[in-house]
């Protein structure tokens, strides 16, 4: 069995992902830990190879087909690179690429998949892992004795730092005969605008509520979204005020939204509001009282005010 | 043109969820299931080209707990037939197990596009459509929020991180697993499921074969909430030290580049 | 009118001209819109009947066509008093051609049933708006957050998508022993139909819980279905999902099959309305009766161990009164309560105003919010700040989180919104 932990690199536009480099920590651990050696799996863009250092060999393919990612591509590399090395575990994030590549490749390469990783360590020679199942409602701790495993690990939760130390790896190019029979070809990226005045279409809202406690305050959390390039939006009291139109009201008496982050300003999270906005993916609340019930509902809460959160967000998100 | 469609039940997450007394899986006694919402929208990209181009659209789905109700509730909808895999087995299927019996299925029909839900709440072990497209050997894409038939090809369109997306061709067979639909998943009128239901469309086939239980190599030792449920974990620090806070967690999200 | 509210500007929707034929002559006459309604008999060339039609032809829609334009539904309807509405110009848009089926002022009627108590020709939108929701339903046109409760409550027997398993879980508060007949099946006189929002909402538990020591220290023999109740779903019925309301119904008549008992209680009146006017053309017939018809007989029987000293105006609610005549039973109660001092609004009884919960507009603020001045909840509560009364009591269970929320919003936080069991709960058991 071998002892090598491989990492895919994910990258768009020429950026790699925060979670590549969380895992390339983690992976650095296991390896040592393991006397295995640390593979970063990079397809396209190989110039990304000089922020890899944490690696011990760079395993890339170079070529415009790959796109920002072409699954059958990026498959057909990732089954070579396995082959090819020692490897005993494949890291990759919960992402696009993690949920392609990481199921497709355990049925390719007959590893045992895990989903959803929370936490992963050594353990001996065996590996535990925590995964968090039923959209978190449950986690699962799992013992692996499997000799190949894929793990999909969900990003944010480590720290990338031990990922992005500097070193030289070993670099190696895939043979690009490895894509000799592709079925698939890679179009187009597109990159999407930052939203409009339909809040329930915009990737992120920064909403406020009655603690905002004046019209002319609304220019403070106006720059924060400005700064994401999302809308306003705002729980009733500061609708019925007239401080902002009808159509940017969230909650049971105006729009449902689920964006992929909600920041709460003011707000301190009535049933009505709380309808409107509970499904979305991320809430970030400030409140000064910490009894809100918007607490309840926010994965991330603070009690610091927020008229001196906002300029502090808006500098720090602007440019 | 011809799209399979497995669609899985999965339990309610508007439920809590017990524990059974072993504490190795939840109560399946307990719990309610509904379609998997992934799978909602699995059927609704098919409906879509149905309409657009023409194409018999199938679902299938293993024998679980309400799943009659799923299936009649997608001919209700449009999909041309409802077939639902007999003796696989009474307790929960593993992604893994799952898509080996599909697979197997499978390799008896004529299908140009496999789409199913890019996940399940359950998936421990994986997401089907990968798994079923690494068991089959076709291309397959993962978080898809648009399908285009071509001729003896289709475009997927993926979602990328913050936003990103992604078009590829890809050849046909293939494997999709959706995101989400052009549109929302189209309403079946009650009165239309009960017209289903009594019409009884549903076509009960043995299935290819029998689970035989968890992958090696991997043991669950314990099931549990996680400690701090349903309460937003406070940042501390002054209004400088919060901020630096909130957006680093949007850059974890892939929400703002730092 | 007193408070708050305005009318929103009507829109000319009237061709400039229209050809009017002479019934005696025969000729053809080229007149302004404005001399259209001069002639009784008329011709309009200038519109197609096929929208009108599409509405008549729906089993339950005939009696639009019976509808001769006198507009006496549109004063009195409690949208048009915040919006644009009516049903004589829901009729007029037809007959201009607007296909109503595809119209978003399909989904703003709250099915009051003011317009029915005063027309002349009896066209009836307690028929026609469920008809012509259905049809559209059927086409799978409706609003995201209709489709949305349609889909909870077939998945889970409640409009609120909560635990079936958690029906009773309010009677955990109550203080008194709940029977559940599951567990009990022994007959009972009182099958006491909870519903989803005395079942799951907060406030409506208070008022369950309420309702549980009243019955008790009066001594109704009662029980509850617990985790088998279903929502009875007329509002549901009401908003064009009637395939769901007979699933439902079955499920109920057979749940209801299992046990013996003399009558049903309910405190919901779309529930009460569902089991008195529509489960009998079904061929399923109970004696039902609203909580506070079977309250109102029973409270002499109370101690009063304190009072509520307070000024207090009724809001009527539309399915017990209008809908079921009965107004009197709520008042009666009301009365009894030591320290109550009722005070009527201008718009009580007969002409009660709607609180915009009815017929599915429990569901349908977000979606009407951009077509109101106000919502009918806020302009009702005015109505009741109005009278100078202190709590705006009410005995529908749609009703307490609407007005509640109506009263923050109008800035009439001051006015306390109680069902009238939390009333006599206060009066009977004072803490």
């Amino acid at each position: 069995m071998g002892n090598d932990v491989v990492v895919v690199v994910e990258h768009d536009g020429g950026v790699i992902s925060d979670t590549t480099f969380e895992l390339l920590g983690k992976g650095r651990e296991l390896a040592d830990a393991w006397g295995g050696r640390l593979v970063a799996a990079l397809f396209g863009e190989p110039e990304l190879a000089g922020e890899l250092g944490a690696a011990d060999v760079v395993r890339f393919a170079a070529g415009a087909e790959l796109g920002g990612y072409c699954p059958e591509a990026w498959e057909a590399l990732l089954l070579n690179v396995v082959e090819s090395v020692d490897a005993r575990l494949v890291l990759i994030g919960t992402s696009t690429v993690g949920m392609d590549l990481g199921s497709s490749l355990a049925a390719r390469w007959h590893a045992a998949p895990l989903s959803y990783v929370v936490a992963l360590r050594a353990d001996g020679d065996e590996l535990l892992a925590t995964s968090q199942i039923y959209a978190g409602k449950l986690l699962a701790d799992l013992r692996v004795t499997a000799p190949r495993v894929v793990v999909t690990h969900i990003g944010g939760l480590l720290p990338s730092d031990a990922g992005r130390k500097a070193g030289s790896p070993a670099l190696e190019e895939i043979d690009p005969a490895v894509l000799g029979s592709l079925k698939s070809a890679f179009k187009e990226r597109r990159v999407p605008d930052g939203g409009g005045v339909d809040i329930t279409a915009a990737p992120m809202l920064v909403s406020v509520g009655r603690g905002i406690a004046g019209q002319d305050n609304l220019e403070l959390a106006q720059e924060v979204a400005d700064a994401l390039g999302v809308p306003l939006s705002a729980s009733r009291p500061v609708i019925d005020q007239g401080w902002l139109p009808k159509p940017h009201q969230v909650g049971k008496s105006g729009k449902k939204v689920k964006p992929k982050a909600y920041l709460a300003f003011g707000i301190s999270g009535a049933p009505e509001h709380l309808e409107g906005m509970r499904n979305s993916e991320l809430i970030i609340a400030c409140n000064t009282d910490p009894s809100a019930p918007i607490f309840d509902v926010a994965h991330y809460g603070t009690t610091v005010d927020l008229f001196d959160l906002l300029p502090e967000l808006a500098e720090r998100l602007g440019d | 043109m011809r799209i399979v469609v497995p669609v899985k039940q999965v339990p309610d997450l508007v439920e809590e969820l017990e524990l059974n007394s072993e504490g190795s899986d939840i109560d399946r006694e307990f719990v309610k299931f509904v379609a998997n919402e992934w799978d909602e929208q699995a059927l609704e990209e098919a409906l879509l080209i149905k309409e657009a181009v023409g194409a018999q659209v199938s679902v299938v789905a293993f024998d679980e707990p309400d799943v009659d109700q799923t299936l009649y509730t997608a001919l209700a909808r449009g999909a041309d037939d409802a077939v639902k895999l007999t003796g696989a087995g009474d307790g929960w299927l593993s992604t893994a197990e799952r898509a080996r019996l599909l697979a197997q299925w499978l390799s008896g029909q004529s299908y140009d596009m496999v789409i199913t839900g890019v996940q399940a709440s359950d998936d421990l072990d994986g997401q089907l459509a990968g798994t079923l497209g690494g068991l089959l050997g076709v291309p397959h894409a993962s978080v898809v929020v648009g399908v285009e038939p071509g001729s003896g090809s289709v475009t997927v369109t993926q979602e990328l991180a913050g936003g990103t997306v992604v078009t590829t061709e890809i050849a046909t067979p293939c494997v999709v697993g959706m995101q989400t639909a052009r549109q929302a998943p189209r309403y079946a009128p009650i009165s239309r499921i009960r017209q289903a239901m009594s019409a009884g469309g549903l076509e009960s086939v043995e299935a290819p074969g029998e689970a035989t239980g968890p992958a090696e190599g991997v043991e669950l030792l314990r099931l549990y909430p996680p400690e701090k449920a349903g309460r937003a974990e406070m940042i501390s620090g002054d209004a400088p030290a919060v901020a630096e806070r909130i957006v680093e967690i949007l850059a974890s999200k892939g929400l703002v580049k730092l | 009118m007193p408070v708050g509210g305005r009318k929103q500007p009507p829109v000319a929707t009237e061709l400039e001209a229209a050809t009017v034929t002479s019934s005696l002559s025969g000729r053809e006459w080229e007149l302004p819109g404005m001399w259209n309604r001069m002639f009784e008999s008329r011709v309009l060339s200038g519109y197609t009947t096929s929208e009108l039609a599409r509405i008549s032809s729906l089993p339950g829609g005939e009696s639009i066509e019976w509808c001769y334009g006198c507009g006496k539904c549109v004063p009195v309807c409690p949208v048009d008093l915040v919006g644009e509405y009516g049903p004589r110009k829901l009729h007029r848009k037809a007959q201009t051609g607007v296909n109503l089926l595809a119209d978003a002022d399909l989904w703003m009627c709250t099915t009051c049933g003011n317009c029915l108590r005063v027309c002349p020709k009896e066209v009836d939108m307690i028929q026609i708006m469920p008809a012509a929701r259905e049809a559209a339903v059927t086409d799978g046109v409706m609003p995201a957050e209709l489709q949305d409760v349609f889909e909870k409550t077939f998945r889970q027997g409640n409009c609120l998508g909560e635990n079936p398993r958690r029906r009773h879980a309010w009677t955990k508060g109550a203080g008194v022993p709940v029977r559940v007949l599951a567990s009990d099946p022994r007959p009972v006189d009182v099958l006491f139909y909870v519903e989803d929002y005395w079942s799951y909402h907060p406030r409506g538990q208070q008022a369950a819980q309420a309702f549980a020591r009243i019955a008790d220290a009066l001594g109704v023999d009662w029980a509850i279905l617990g985790a088998e109740e279903k929502t009875l779903g007329d509002s549901q019925r009401m908003a064009g999902e009637k395939g769901l309301f007979e699933s439902l119904m079955e499920d109920v008549v057979a749940t209801l099959g299992k046990y013996a008992f003399n009558r049903i209680v309910t405190p919901d009146p779309h529930g009460f309305n569902a089991l008195r006017k529509v489960y009998p053309t079904y061929g399923h017939n109970f004696d039902v009766l609203h909580y506070t018809q079977l309250l109102a007989p029973l409270i002499d029987r109370a101690k009063w161990a304190g009072s509520v000293e307070a000024k207090v105006t009724f809001h009527d609610p539309c399915y017990l009164g209008r809908h079921n005549g009965e107004y009197d039973a709520p008042r009666r109660l009301l009365a009894s309560i030591p320290g109550v001092e009722v005070v009527e609004m201008s718009r009580c009884k007969e002409n009660g105003y709607c609180c915009g919960g009815g017929g599915g507009g429990m569901w349908l603020d977000g979606f009407n919010s951009d077509r109101v001045t106000e919502r009918l909840s806020e302009r009702r509560v005015k109505e009741a700040a109005d009278t100078g009364a202190d709590i705006l009591a009410v005995c529908c269970p749609y009703e307490v989180s609407r007005f509640e929320d109506a009263a923050k919003s109008t800035g009439n936080e001051h006015l306390k919104v109680l069902d009238i069991v939390e009333l006599i709960d206060a009066a009977m058991f004072p803490r």
